[in-house]
């Protein structure tokens, strides 16, 4: 497999149908493509797109030394002893300076090396923001064709407002350790608010049970019965409001918070069971909704991503920069320079559409 | 995609508990520019041949401090085989004997790295013999 072949699909074709018969090897190469946005990884994922949706992808996140990866260890064996298999997508940062990373979420996950059931692949965010890599979303799509029954997504540790993994799972898990904060802390916009799932981790610390009640009751709806599911998703205007291109979020509702102790596998039972309660309503309510959140997510940033790259591109490097440096100098606006962007790339589509009847 | 960080796994087979030199390099490489998945202690050469095949690596870097090399090391180096990953480069470092080194060196470890050398020496050398970056 170290030898290239030169059609891309041709190889794309090979790695997705090798991968999705089972080849382990295949699916890491794949998931290898897929991470470098190479066209053979763009190849793949349209191929294997339609075999994609089956599982439930569950997003774990929280602060750096919450407990997320020890979780996802004691959640491995729950699913396992259920017959479940399980896929695991890892995100580590990235270093700003060198590029370099340590991915180091797999050290508390070795026990299920051995075990066919269970895939795990770290990815380092290589720059992205958000708490995922960029290439986050397309590595699910592969594990989820793979025809694993859950693909768990592990975000870098994160801090406020790092949500975007709400819009890359069907179903958000928030990791808080113990007395990790204060009342206010429970009401602050971001993280706590995509929770679908609160877990406490570290349930045999001393504070587990007090932080617990105090996020029911702060997270717990302000009037109306508002926190049903039901309710949630009877908004409307949701996809369309303002100008925003991700449909937003249904509004908040109480997650269910749940108490866990990863080192004993206290509480994840219980844990599991609400993934599976939520699971059998798939096809409708909160996950049906989650996916729209996603397929939007991933159709804005490939737009996003092929904009730029056409703007960036050789052909245009050199009218692009001339502007940006233009608009350093204060001669041209930052709105004006993207406009101008804009226009000369709609201007070369319009000939490339009449050059070629 | 040549500019892929080249990706390396650093993993401590067997049981000796001394893992700081294994953190150090990974700490290291990571300034170097390379992508490190960590794996621990104690592993297995089982755990250490799966992990390097989901986690497609382009190195596979063995911490040894035990003596136990001449067993496990060759075992380790089959069993990459045997998941079909031929062409990833295996380097070992720690406490070896110069006399294992031939030995070592046939059965596909690349290099053995002991007390002294630098991360830089050790960043090179993979810069040079990892495989292709333009796999993907």
């Amino acid at each position: 497999m170290s030898s290239r072949a030169p059609d891309p699909a041709a190889r794309a074709e090979a790695l997705a149908t090798a991968a999705l018969a089972g080849d382990r090897r295949a699916l890491a190469r794949l998931l290898t493509v897929v991470e470098a946005a190479s066209p053979v990884g763009e190849a793949a994922v349209r191929t294997i797109h339609t075999r994609a949706g089956r599982a439930h992808v569950v997003g774990v996140t929280g602060a750096p030394g919450a407990g997320k990866s020890t979780l996802v260890n004691a959640m491995l064996r729950e699913l396992r002893a259920r017959g479940r298999t399980v896929a695991v997508v890892a995100v580590d940062p990235s270093s700003p300076i060198t590029g370099g990373a340590i991915l180091g979420d797999r050290v508390r996950m070795q026990e299920h090396a051995s075990d066919d059931g269970v895939f795990i692949r770290s990815m380092a965010a290589r720059g992205h923001a958000g708490g995922l890599a960029a290439t986050t979303n397309t590595a699910v799509i592969v594990l989820d064709a793979a025809g694993f029954d859950l693909v768990i997504v592990e975000t870098v540790g994160t801090g406020q407002s790092e949500v975007e993994v709400a819009a890359a799972a069907d179903t958000t898990i928030v990791l808080e350790a113990p007395e990790m904060g204060d009342e206010v802390q429970a009401i602050k916009a971001g993280l706590l608010e995509v929770a679908d799932i609160v877990v406490v981790s570290k349930g045999d610390r001393p504070g587990a049970e007090r932080t617990a009640n105090l996020l029911r009751t702060m997270l717990a709806p302000l009037a109306g019965p508002h926190d049903a599911d039901e309710a949630a998703v009877e908004d409307e205007d949701r996809t369309t409001s303002g100008d925003r291109t991700t449909p937003r979020r249904a509004r908040p509702r109480t997650p269910e918070v749940l108490i866990t102790t990863g080192a004993t596998g206290g509480g994840v039972a219980a844990l599991i069971d609400a993934l599976d309660r939520r699971r059998e309503r798939a096809g409708s309510g909160p996950i049906a909704d989650a996916r729209v959140r996603r397929a939007a997510t991933l159709v804005w940033a490939i737009v996003a991503e092929r904009v730029r790259a056409d703007l960036g591109s050789r052909e245009r490097a050199a009218e692009t920069r001339a502007l940006i440096r233009d608009v350093a100098a204060h001669e041209v606006d930052p709105y004006a320079a993207a406009d101008a962007l804009l226009a000369t790339r709609d201007a070369s589509v319009r000939r490339d559409e009449e050059g070629t009847p | 995609m040549s500019d892929r960080p080249i990706k390396v796994l650093i993993a401590k087979p067997g049981l000796d508990g001394h893992d700081r030199g294994a953190k150090v390099l990974a700490r290291g490489l990571r300034d170097e520019g390379f992508e490190v998945v960590y794996t621990g202690l104690r592993q297995t050469p089982e755990m250490i041949a799966t992990a390097a095949l989901q986690e497609d690596v382009d190195v596979v870097g063995l911490s040894i401090l035990s003596g136990a090399h001449m067993t496990l090391l060759p075992r380790i180096c089959d069993l990459l085989r045997d998941r079909g990953l031929d062409d990833v480069l295996v380097v070992a470092g720690g406490i070896v004997p110069d006399e294992d080194v031939p030995r070592l060196r046939e059965i596909g470890v690349a290099a053995v790295f002991g007390p002294g050398t630098t991360i830089g020496e050790v960043a090179a050398f993979l810069r040079e013999r990892a495989r292709s970056r333009d796999i993907a």
